[in-house]
């Protein structure tokens, strides 16, 4: 821990003061660990699926189940995607500013930029 | 600024109330904090259904049974959307479970009291979920991206909560002498550790105030604890209960109730493993787990026969 961080607040006890419990390490089964899934939401008929969160299930069914066990509980939901995470592929935030330049400068794309008489109404 | 100055470009966007994402640049330090603020959080999320667990059988009635499972079951949820963030800064949930059971991690100390009579349940969704609320609420705006998105998903859920607990003590407030004598004395006994969860005073800790600058966290613990007291003092009265503190009292001054002194010995004591329930705690967490490694096992091994049946069918 850098040791600048001096403060702590609720629910953040730092390595240097929690203190001397007996730590028991074990070894991590990887044939007992799960890949890990995005879940997507449909919050109702007529809108889009949406990030709802991800967790680990063994295969895609069970990512489903689970989906619906933690993620739709108060009737969030009338469908559900799951997708591996592994599978989904991201624009690089560092690239971000070259990456979008080419929209940047085509203010004409926009219906503001036209100036139009007030005797048009309603366009 | 230089246009490749990351920490400067890290601190603009936080100042700017820009949210931070997990692809984004960030220093290390604010990984860390991170990584070890919501670990701690997702493990008080999961130790904390141990104390409630053990009176869901006990129940006094079908209702508050299945009212308090969904409230179980919710702390679950709320465990696993921590979790799911902890990983976007790049741990890996086995890791972090891993530190949680072999005693390196920490959880909420309220966690380690015990629950004695069915008014604790009460008295647990009244004041922990209470204190909880008021720390939740502010990290929605925290300014880590996944983060906030999990306290908001999460508060919502909380509100329940509260209420559930507040009616079991309010129920018990109304009825026989026995009962309310049990109302009072859960709220006895969970009054002190309920002040506690907000963490050390403000004024025990060092100038440098990173989380804040970081807004990591909005509030300083002396700042969600009085408004915690002055909250709680208020609610009290409609039980016709008392909090257990002969100092409390209104201060027109300050426009705040005035309250008694924390017993930190207690506090570090827990804290440091010796609470009342933080043996058994952590072996009910790693029994669990071990008991389940054999299903974790069968269910992947189940998925991956069915994928290279599918293959076969599709070849
Ligand atoms: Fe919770
Ligand atoms: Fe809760």
């Amino acid at each position: 821990m850098q040791s600048f961080i001096k403060k702590y607040y609720y629910g953040d006890i730092p390595d240097d003061v929690a203190g001397s419990t007996t730590v028991i390490s074990k070894e991590i089964n990887k044939d007992a660990t799960w890949p890990l899934w995005e879940v997507f939401i449909r919050s109702k008929q007529g809108l889009d699926h949406k990030h709802a969160g991800s967790l680990h299930a063994a295969d895609a069914q069970m990512a489903i189940e689970n989906a619906r066990d933690v993620y739709t509980r108060r009737n969030e939901g009338v469908s559900i995607w799951v997708v591996e995470s592994k599978y989904i592929h991201s624009t690089n935030p560092d690239e971000a500013e070259s990456f979008y330049e080419p929209a940047a400068d085509k203010i004409y794309r926009h219906p503001t930029f036209y100036d139009l008489p007030d005797a048009v109404k309603h366009m | 600024m230089d246009l490749h100055d990351f920490p400067a470009l890290f601190q603009q966007k936080i100042d700017s109330e820009t949210k931070i994402e997990p692809l984004d640049w960030m220093p290390d330090a604010y990984r860390k904090t991170l990584i070890r603020q919501i670990s701690q959080h997702a493990h008080s999320e999961v130790v904390g259904m141990l104390p409630e667990g053990n009176w869901i059988s006990r129940a006094p009635s079908l209702k508050r049974k299945a009212i308090l499972i969904a409230k179980v079951q919710d702390e679950a949820g709320h465990g696993l959307y921590l979790y799911s963030s902890c990983e976007t800064l790049g741990t890996s949930r086995e890791a972090t479970i891993n530190d949680l059971h072999s005693g390196k991690a920490k959880y909420s100390s309220i966690f380690n009291y015990p629950t004695l009579t069915w008014a604790d349940m009460g008295a647990i969704g009244w004041l922990v979920d209470g204190a909880a609320i008021l720390n939740q609420v502010m990290l929605c705006r925290t300014s880590y991206g996944p983060y906030a998105r999990a306290m908001v998903r999460i508060c919502k859920e909380e509100s329940f909560h509260q209420r559930q607990g507040f009616d079991i003590l309010y129920t018990l407030s109304k009825g026989t002498d026995e009962q309310k004598a049990m109302c009072q004395d859960a709220i006895n006994r969970w009054w002190w550790p309920s002040l506690m969860m907000f963490g050390p005073k403000d004024s025990e800790s060092n100038n440098t105030d990173q989380s804040m600058k970081w807004k990591i966290k909005r509030k300083t613990n002396d700042e969600l604890r009085q408004q915690f007291v002055d909250m709680c003092a208020e609610q009290v009265k409609v039980l016709n209960m008392t909090l257990p503190d002969q100092e409390l009292k209104w201060n027109t001054e300050t426009q705040h109730y005035d309250f008694g002194e924390i017993n930190w010995d207690e506090f570090w004591n827990v804290v440091k493993g010796n609470g009342p329930c933080n043996k058994e705690r952590l072996d009910a967490r790693r029994k669990a787990h071990d008991e389940g490694e054999w299903v974790r096992e069968a269910a992947k091994a189940y998925a991956k026969k069915r994928a290279g049946k599918n293959k076969h069918i599709a070849a």
